[in-house]
């Protein structure tokens, strides 16, 4: 087999919430391209646990980038260099020979539980206080019962496509979730069953979002950018359209 | 509501921190309005020292019988004060949130060079501004050895010419256009994409170039009278 890697890791370790941690430096060899980044971790895991030394803690689940659980800052990119998740990144996007730093999501609102994973219960508290909508349950309704008008659906199934993995928060300067928040403002804001609670929800939601500690947006975009979902800008600024409307409602 | 286990500290829409954004975003485009204003006014030096100081004069005429002498002048002033003053203190609330959100640096990351330029670029600004002040409206200072003295200081064209003749003079105000240059291309699309205008990728491509054309159309404007004093083409 030919073009096989060896490369040289610094990566983050830290025992527990309390450690200081720092950044070890590890080497592997004989990685395939076509491994995941993942996969690279788990040989390296093998290897320390061979050699009795305890294994690099990392988040990761579905391993085909639709659960939102793994998600690790490479080399100052979060979710490394291409638009993916980790999971999804393969060691062809590396070069022979070449140092990686690999970095746990900082954000005080992410507070570290060991080495590279992150506690990221702040968003579920996030979802949490935008409560419920009003949708009848029971048995389920016509299809054509309540009308969604295309454009309308299209714009909220890109926004659904958010998957919480937090790398938006990881890559802003600010540490701020709004592209998280603008997501799923705008998911449920463009469909008729979010209407009756649009401005009790943005509001309740951005007063958690700041309470858990989330910077302020500075639209630089950087979030975008790093969305291994690809969600645009603009439902950031629907977002702080609905905060707006809100507050005209005297919210 | 299933969230009586959270306790968020604030629980009105003025209380975010998207609030402190609307204030910053509305009280900067006052800003662009005036900027655009005195810009104009600047460009009277070029039809020479009837024409800029007859433009003076009428700023503070303005009104007149209605206002009274240097009404208008005054509620600009009162309108520019307090929109100074919500920009800075929304800025700087949302700078120091913004440290705390990250305590730990990366290893790996380059700061964003647009934020520190909005950040320090606008420090560096409201120094400038205060300076600004002092030199040609509180105090009226002129810095050329050759022209002191009361037909100086109180002639605006023949104080601008002075000043401008003044190379380091000259060079601060050439720094200030480039910070504010910066901070017109990031904070006039900023402020769109804050006000919720920027829903579609059109329309905010449309307010990134209304950036970048206000950006140039304020720095150049303004640089063409203190650039035309320095090389001499006014006097």
């Amino acid at each position: 087999m030919s073009g096989l890697m060896n490369l040289t890791l610094k990566i983050w370790r830290q025992s527990g919430p309390d450690d200081k941690g720092r950044l070890v430096t590890y080497r592997v060899s004989d990685i395939s391209p076509d491994m995941s980044f993942l996969e690279m971790l788990d040989v390296l895991n093998e290897e320390l646990n061979a050699k009795g030394e305890e294994p690099i803690a990392f988040d990761s689940d579905c391993r085909e980038g639709i659960c939102g659980m793994c998600g690790l800052m490479i080399s100052g990119h979060a979710h490394g260099p291409e638009r993916t998740t980790t999971c999804q990144l393969h060691m062809r996007s590396f070069k022979d020979g070449e140092t990686i730093t690999v970095e746990p999501w900082r954000a005080e609102a992410f507070p570290i539980v060991r080495d590279l994973v992150v506690d990221r219960g702040s968003f579920d508290r996030i979802i949490q206080s935008g409560g419920f909508i009003s949708a009848n349950t029971g048995s389920a309704p016509d299809a054509h019962a309540t009308p969604v008008p295309k454009d309308n659906a299209d714009r909220a199934f890109m926004a659904a496509e958010c998957i919480g993995c937090g790398a938006c928060v990881a890559a802003c300067p600010n540490a701020s979730a709004m592209l998280f928040m603008g997501a799923k403002v705008t998911h449920l804001g463009e469909l008729p069953q979010g209407q009756p609670e649009r401005d009790a929800r943005v509001v309740s939601m951005v007063n958690q979002h700041d309470h858990e500690g989330f910077g302020g947006c500075t639209n630089v975009g950087a979030c975008s950018q790093a969305c291994p979902k690809g969600i645009p800008q603009d439902v950031i600024s629907q977002l702080n359209m609905d905060l707006r409307t809100a507050l005209q409602h005297g919210r | 509501m299933p969230t009586t286990t959270l306790s968020p500290r604030g629980t009105t829409a003025r209380s975010t921190t998207i609030a402190l954004k609307l204030l910053m975003a509305v009280t900067g485009l006052v800003f662009v309005g005036y900027l655009l204003l005195h810009m104009y006014g600047n460009l009277k030096a070029l039809w020479g020292e009837e024409a800029f100081n007859t433009y003076a004069e009428h700023l503070r005429t303005f009104g007149e019988p209605m206002l009274p002498y240097g009404g208008l002048l005054w509620i600009v002033r009162v309108v520019l004060i307090v929109s100074l003053v919500g920009h800075a203190y929304a800025a700087y609330t949302l700078w120091s949130r913004a440290g705390a959100a990250r305590r730990t640096k990366y290893a790996a990351v380059k700061s964003a060079a647009t934020s520190q330029w909005m950040r320090w670029g606008g420090t560096f600004l409201l120094l400038f501004v205060v300076w600004h002040l002092l030199h040609f409206t509180i105090v009226k200072i002129s810095p050329n050895a050759d022209k002191q003295g009361p037909d100086v200081t109180a002639n605006p064209f023949q104080l601008v010419v002075a000043s401008f003749e003044v190379w380091w003079m000259v060079l601060i105000y050439v720094a200030a256009m480039v910070a504010l240059f910066m901070h017109l291309l990031h904070g006039v699309y900023s402020a769109q994409q804050t006000l919720g205008w920027t829903g579609t990728p059109k329309a905010r491509a449309r307010a990134r170039t209304a950036g970048l054309v206000i950006a140039l159309v304020v720095v150049v404007g303004f640089l063409i009278p203190p650039l035309s004093i320095a090389f001499d083409l006014i006097n």
